[in-house]
């Protein structure tokens, strides 16, 4: 048994440094981010009395007195001023009006020590729509962040409603990043395809040159290509110059700040995920298939049809899918490239976590494009699986 | 010949680069013909036939197909079946679907297909196999796969390059013997490739042995093997001495030729050449007879045997005369001979051949 198990275990320390790494840098943040867009701690533990007794009501009017008891009896234990504040702020973007009636309650509450009645301190805590709010906010675990990812929203009844059209385009641009992924994957197709075909086909140096060309925007930084792609791409840039000089427009054609630039560069960028897949699905092929198909008696495009592109399909699926999967995610090249009617879900991540510090926001979209790429992932893995089944 | 040639190759050459593959070949074959191409590794045998199928295009001359110029017809056009030695089967069709594959590019019937499709399975001898892919296949039933979806649609011609060389041997004699068949059943013109010389001399009607882009020799399988023309040929087809002589005199069949010894012997010669002309004489060794005394023996010589080693169905003997090494095929049922044994050889002057060095 020691001898058996003796590899086994040399086996897994040696994995160990690997294991320990992913589950640090890339498990562990993962976790941290989904649990950052469904938590929401400030009024659960801030107020906790007035949390455990509302997690209790019904909800139904009139407010219980053990409820406005305990939070005043909150409200009294809270010294710190920066913990009320955030609580302030939650409970003020859930409904305005917050920021000053607490102020006004907490006024209130320093003046005395004994019981406070505070229906008399302020009208509107003998409307239970201020109490519901609360209770909303008091449990430690809120859908708000991840209904607001996609424009929604829960109304005063708590029921699931969309944002109006004005308070959040998170959809609008959801969908905008689709169409500029799908965009991207498809001119990579169109330019990958063939240029997969051409290497596959030759050999020596011509085909190590190829290869280069591909390969060779991966070892260059995604910055530094996306800048070089920034200059080219300026009105008076080395494009637009030389379709001038050629007399092809008489007007530069505006490429920077445009969604036509973003595709370029994008798909500059994202060709070789394209391009490598179907290479090598093409290599495992006998070289002599299409002459086959032609000795058969196939015109060389009924050959490609009947031949190549139903053998090259994996590799263009998963070229494709590799290449919609990294576009939806980018960020710099959009926010560099193109206008602001061109940024992608990612860059709204980026403004929630760096600009507004909404955690709860970044992590919320985060899912949302974690739950859309594993989603394809799988469609992909039943796509494929179904392929072998045949073959 | 009377025959109109239906394949014609007219001095057409294929140069890659600086390197001349096929050089100024010309080669005729018959309708229902099965001529195979032998030659070493790099002879030009497969560009030839890849030329034939349109899948190259010679650098100069033409190729004629039953009259005609073919060189500017698209393979698609040529209606040639090519077998490769990698079957080239479509991986992603099931044996049916890949024999289908022809008809329907010929727009020919669904019904019609189906039956064509059987019938050939039948005929190659794989039926019930029609919903498999390649890859369940063995190699041999691939080979066969690949023949009956050249076979199919009645092409002209059958190209095969070297489709037995992946085959172990029995299976691969099992190949040779039922493409014989179908070549005689159907009346199939068939070029065939091949380095094995066995397959060449069991198969073909004639066999063109290449070298270095250029026909040596072409004649049936007898011609070949008894009458080589050339020491390329002499050495390639089979196993042959060669004695370095003299030619003394006598016409292009029967003459008689001088060892360095200054022993005269009778032998044939396909030209006849001036008296001094340093040849070599061509003797398989098959053909030397080997006997106690020189009595009854034509072109007797005495010789020693260096070493005798027992083959199963023969005896090899080294046998040295006259200093030049030579090796005999024996019959078992000899008297046994050692290491040592001082003997006589002899053999026919029709069997002993002069070549030109
Ligand atoms: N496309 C090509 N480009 C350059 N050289 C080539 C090309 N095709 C063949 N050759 C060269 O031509 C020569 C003859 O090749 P070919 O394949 O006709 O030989 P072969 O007689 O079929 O040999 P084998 O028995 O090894 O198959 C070889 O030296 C080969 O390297
Ligand atoms: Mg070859």
């Amino acid at each position: 048994m020691t001898a058996r198990l003796g590899p086994h275990l040399k086996a897994s320390a040696l994995v160990l440094p690997l294991v320990l790494f992913l589950a640090l840098f890339f498990v562990w943040p993962i976790i941290a981010m989904l649990k950052q867009s469904v938590s929401d701690p400030v009024v659960h533990n801030t107020l906790s009395q007035t949390s455990a007794i509302a997690a209790q009501w019904n909800g139904k009017a009139p407010v219980p007195a053990a409820l406005q008891d305990a939070l005043v009896a909150d409200i009294r234990a809270t010294t710190d001023r920066q913990e009320m504040g955030a609580v302030v702020r939650r409970l003020n973007s859930a409904k305005s009006g917050f920021r000053t009636l607490m102020r006004k309650t907490r006024r209130a509450i320093r003046k005395t020590d004994g019981p406070i009645n505070l229906g008399e301190v302020d009208k509107r805590w003998n409307e239970v729509a201020w109490w519901h709010t609360i209770a909303q906010a008091s449990s430690p675990y809120t859908d708000r962040y991840l209904l607001a990812a996609l424009d929604y929203g829960r109304d005063k009844h708590n029921q699931i409603v969309a944002l109006p059209e004005d308070a959040s385009a998170n959809r609008t641009i959801l969908a905008r990043t689709f169409v500029i992924s799908l965009s991207v994957m498809l001119s990579c197709l169109a330019i990958g395809l063939p240029f997969a075909m051409v290497i596959a086909s030759t050999s020596g140096w011509l085909r190590n040159v190829l290869l280069a060309a591909v390969l060779l925007p991966l070892w260059t930084s995604l910055l530094v290509r996306t800048t070089a792609w920034f200059i080219i791409l300026q009105n008076n840039g080395l494009i637009n110059s030389a379709l001038q000089a050629l007399g092809i427009t008489d007007q530069p054609i505006p490429l920077i700040f445009e969604r036509t630039g973003v595709i370029i560069a994008m798909t500059h960028v994202l060709l070789p995920f394209m391009v490598l897949p179907i290479y090598s699905v093409l290599l495992s092929m006998p070289g002599n298939l299409m002459q086959a198909a032609s000795s058969l008696g196939a015109h060389p495009i009924v050959a490609f049809l009947k031949v190549m592109l139903p053998l090259s399909a994996r590799g263009i699926a998963s070229g494709s899918l590799l290449v919609f999967m990294s576009s939806i995610g980018y960020y710099i090249t959009p926010a560099l490239i193109g206008g602001p009617s061109d940024q992608m879900i990612s860059s709204v991540i980026a403004f929630y976590a760096t600009e507004s510090a909404n955690w709860g926001m970044a992590g919320a979209l985060g899912l949302v494009l974690l739950s859309i790429t594993l989603l394809l992932y799988v469609v992909y893995g039943r796509l494929s699986a179904e392929k072998k089944g045949v073959a | 010949m009377t025959e109109q040639p239906y394949i014609e190759f007219r001095k057409v050459s294929k140069v890659f680069g600086s390197l001349t593959v096929v050089d100024h070949l010309d080669l005729t074959i018959n309708k229902g013909e099965f001529v195979s191409l032998l030659g070493p590794s790099g002879s030009g045998k497969t560009t030839l036939l890849m030329m034939l199928a349109g899948f190259e295009d010679p650098t100069a001359g033409d190729i004629l197909l039953g009259g005609s110029v073919l060189n500017r017809t698209p393979p698609y056009k040529r209606n040639m079946g090519v077998v490769f030695q990698n079957y080239a089967l479509f991986p992603h069709l099931s044996v049916a679907e890949n024999i289908a594959f022809p008809l329907k590019r010929r727009g020919v019937a669904k019904a019609e297909i189906a039956e064509r499709v059987n019938r050939v399975l039948e005929m190659v001898q794989l039926p019930d196999q029609s919903e498999k892919l390649p890859s369940q296949l063995s190699g041999g039933q691939q080979q066969r796969v690949a023949l009956a979806r050249t076979l199919v649609f009645e092409p002209n011609v059958v190209l095969m390059d070297e489709p037995l060389g992946a085959l172990d041997k029995n299976l691969r004699e099992q190949m040779q013997y039922d493409i014989r068949r179908l070549h005689r059943d159907l009346g199939l013109t068939i070029v065939f490739v091949t380095h094995d010389q066995s397959e060449a001399l069991t198969m073909s009607d004639r066999i063109a042995v290449f070298n270095h882009g250029k026909i040596e020799q072409i004649g049936t399988p007898q011609d070949i093997y008894d009458r080589p023309n050339t020491h390329f040929v002499a050495e390639f087809i089979g196993e042959t001495n060669l004695i370095p002589v003299k030619y003394r005199e006598g016409d292009h069949s029967r003459c008689s030729v001088t060892t360095k010894t200054g022993k005269d012997l009778e032998v044939t010669s396909p030209v006849t050449l001036f008296r001094g002309t340093e040849v070599l004489l061509s003797l398989r060794p098959e053909h030397i007879e080997l006997g106690d005394s020189a009595e009854g023996l034509e072109n007797a010589m005495p010789a020693r045997i260096s070493d005798v080693v027992y083959q199963g169905d023969h005896l090899r003997a080294d046998i040295e005369v006259d200093g030049t090494k030579l090796v005999a095929r024996l019959g078992r049922h000899l008297p046994p001979h050692d290491p040592g044994d001082e003997v006589f050889i002899g053999f026919r002057p029709q069997n002993a051949r002069v070549i030109l060095p």
